[in-house]
């Protein structure tokens, strides 16, 4: 099997690997779900539901440090909820003079942005577990199973089939480049010409990357075709959910509710 | 890593979940309206077309060019797709790219993706329609029309999609909207033009190798008019929006409480309309919000007009 750099699925044998795609798709959808509702400021359920999803990190076998070294791409983003510490009212923290402005802090601002940043992260590591332990055509399945469009899933399905063939175009497209305009490590140094040059032969690769893919899924309509297909996407019906599945699929949901409302009994 | 994440995928956790939900469900509409509208313009081919463009625009955006100091413009696609697909088809390619985003490369949360998708496939996709056609009516099918309106679709697409994500930020009480608007905006203000340089090139190469595929997004398709009133009026409210917000931050975090539906179910409802006055309207917002739509108006007349005169004198 040919693996891609991008493909995120990490090999293992695990028990995370081996759970039922359509289980790990719902469970960790309502995870996130609870975690979007968890009031602000609700610090022992933060715990609680960082603690499943660190557990489900362990026992997946990727490893916590691999998780967090993926889940800290959205970081950036956090940004843009820091002025928030300083512009929600309420009791004061601490002041910053800036020039003539003050900037005051308040208790209530530094638990919203805390608690945003937690969310955060706390998502982002159970979509890192999900699509690291998960193989794209399961979760395919896991997606029809849930009542996506089957032709929408179709579309995924393609894309994903053809995603690294053309990821690999656009490098070739970019290492051409590279080896025809000079490229000076020397700082200040410009290579090519001006931007609005640059720009332009960028935008030239990327019209050739399109004519390329309409001119390669014009062979790949002819192609399935030629092996019989008329418009109808077909597939095999799922497997019927097992006993301990619909057990694994409940007990979580419950333990997802209880939370919520533990949290909404005492923060809420 | 080639692979980095653009400012424009709002990660989960941002939103409120009932402005995430509230957008999941307009975003399922329009996408379920789409794929039947492709379905029955393109039939059969419409699965590998649409997954190939799909993966196809998914590689373009790792295109990229250096600006300066380390910085460098790189490609969204929300032009290009509608100008070369026309609108529904757009519609549903770049909910492919945007959904493989999320699922694979975490690049955009999952709850949130509902909003990613309205803003990058819905708002782009109608805002880049507006723009394109009308500038290419104007122009009554010359080759100017093609690059101006590539450009102004890609550049105008961004900069409404980030005033959105700014919008639904602010309405989800992460971040303040006199601070999130103008970032937003400003930033997306100067990527757009890389956007809009790159799809200008990206044109230019489809026009001189294959000048037939300029012409299938061009053919009005059924529902095109709505696309384009729907582009219309999406510009003109974030235009309408965004200065109401960032300067009256405190009326949309007012808004969002309110509107919180764990606050409404304890609140009483005649407190939606405070007695005096109606909340986040005063003169000084106000007169932004005429001038912005006065100036649009004028700017547009103007368009309409030079075009006007241009084809008299041709004719």
């Amino acid at each position: 099997m040919h693996l891609h750099f991008l493909d995120p699925y990490q090999p293992r044998n695990s028990p995370v690997h081996a759970l039922d795609a359509r289980l790990k798709f719902v469970l960790t959808l309502a995870f996130i779900l609870t975690v979007s509702l968890t009031p602000a400021g609700a610090w022992p359920v933060y715990i609680l539901l960082l603690a499943l999803v660190v557990s489900a990190e362990v026992l997946s076998g990727l490893g916590i440090g691999y998780v967090q070294k993926r889940a800290l791409l959205a970081l950036p983003f956090v940004l843009a909820a820091l002025p928030v510490i300083f512009t929600l009212y309420g009791r004061p923290l601490f002041s910053l003079p800036i020039g003539g402005w003050t900037l005051t802090a308040s208790v209530e601002g530094l638990e919203r942005f805390v608690s945003v940043a937690l969310k955060s992260w706390l998502s982002m590591q159970a979509a890192v577990v999900l699509a690291a332990a998960t193989q794209f055509p399961e979760l395919l399945q896991a997606m029809r199973a849930v009542g996506i469009p089957r032709l929408l899933v179709a579309m995924f399905g393609l894309m994903w089939r053809y995603l690294f063939v053309l990821v690999d175009e656009a490098l070739r497209l970019m290492r051409a480049r590279a080896a025809r305009s000079a490229w000076g490590t020397e700082a200040g140094k410009r290579s090519g010409g001006s931007v609005a040059w640059r720009a332009r032969v960028t935008g030239g690769m990327a019209g050739s990357l399109f004519l390329r893919a309409f001119e390669r899924s014009d062979r790949i309509y002819v192609a399935m075709l030629a092996r019989g297909y008329d418009g109808e996407v077909r597939a095999l019906p799922l497997p019927p959910l097992r006993a301990a599945g619909w057990f694994l699929l409940a007990a979580g949901l419950t333990l997802f509710g209880l939370l919520l409302i533990f949290a909404y009994a005492f923060w809420g | 890593m080639l692979y980095s994440p653009a400012p424009m995928h709002i990660p989960d956790g941002f939103l409120s979940t009932m402005v995430a939900v509230i957008l999941w469900v307009i975003t399922i509409g329009v996408v379920g309206y789409a794929l039947r509208r492709v379905g029955k313009d393109l039939g059969e081919r419409q699965v590998p077309l649409m997954g190939v463009l799909a993966a196809a625009i998914f590689a373009g955006q790792m295109l990229n060019f250096t600006v300066a100091g380390g910085t460098s413009g790189h490609l969204m696609g929300a032009a290009i797709a509608t100008i070369l697909l026309g609108p529904w088809a757009a519609v549903i390619v770049l909910t492919t790219v945007v959904g493989v985003q999320a699922l694979i490369f975490q690049d955009g949360g999952l709850l949130a993706l509902g909003a990613n998708i309205f803003n990058m496939g819905i708002i782009g996709v109608a805002v880049s329609y507006f723009v394109y056609r009308s500038v290419q009516k104007l122009s009554g099918g010359k080759t100017w029309g093609l690059y101006v309106g590539g450009f102004a679709a890609a550049w105008l697409s961004i900069v409404v999609a980030a005033l959105a994500v700014a919008l639904q930020l602010a309405l989800s009480g992460t971040s303040p909207a006199n601070i999130a608007v103008p970032a937003m905006g400003g930033i997306h203000m100067l990527i757009g033009i890389g956007e809009g340089l790159i799809t200008v090139g990206a044109l230019a190469f489809v026009h001189a190798a294959r000048r037939d595929l300029l012409h299938i997004g061009e053919a009005a398709p059924t529902g095109g008019k709505a696309v384009w009133v729907g582009g219309l009026v999406i510009a003109l409210l974030l235009a309408v929006l965004s200065p109401l917000a960032s300067a009256h931050p405190d009326g949309l975090e007012w808004v969002a409480e309110q509107k919180g539906f764990l606050d409404t179910a304890q609140q009483p409802l005649y407190n939606l309309i405070p007695d005096y006055v109606f909340p986040g309207i005063s003169n000084e917002a106000l007169a932004t919000i005429v001038a912005g739509i006065v100036g649009t108006l004028i700017v547009f007349g103007v368009a309409l007009g030079l075009a006007f005169w241009r084809r008299r004198k041709t004719a």
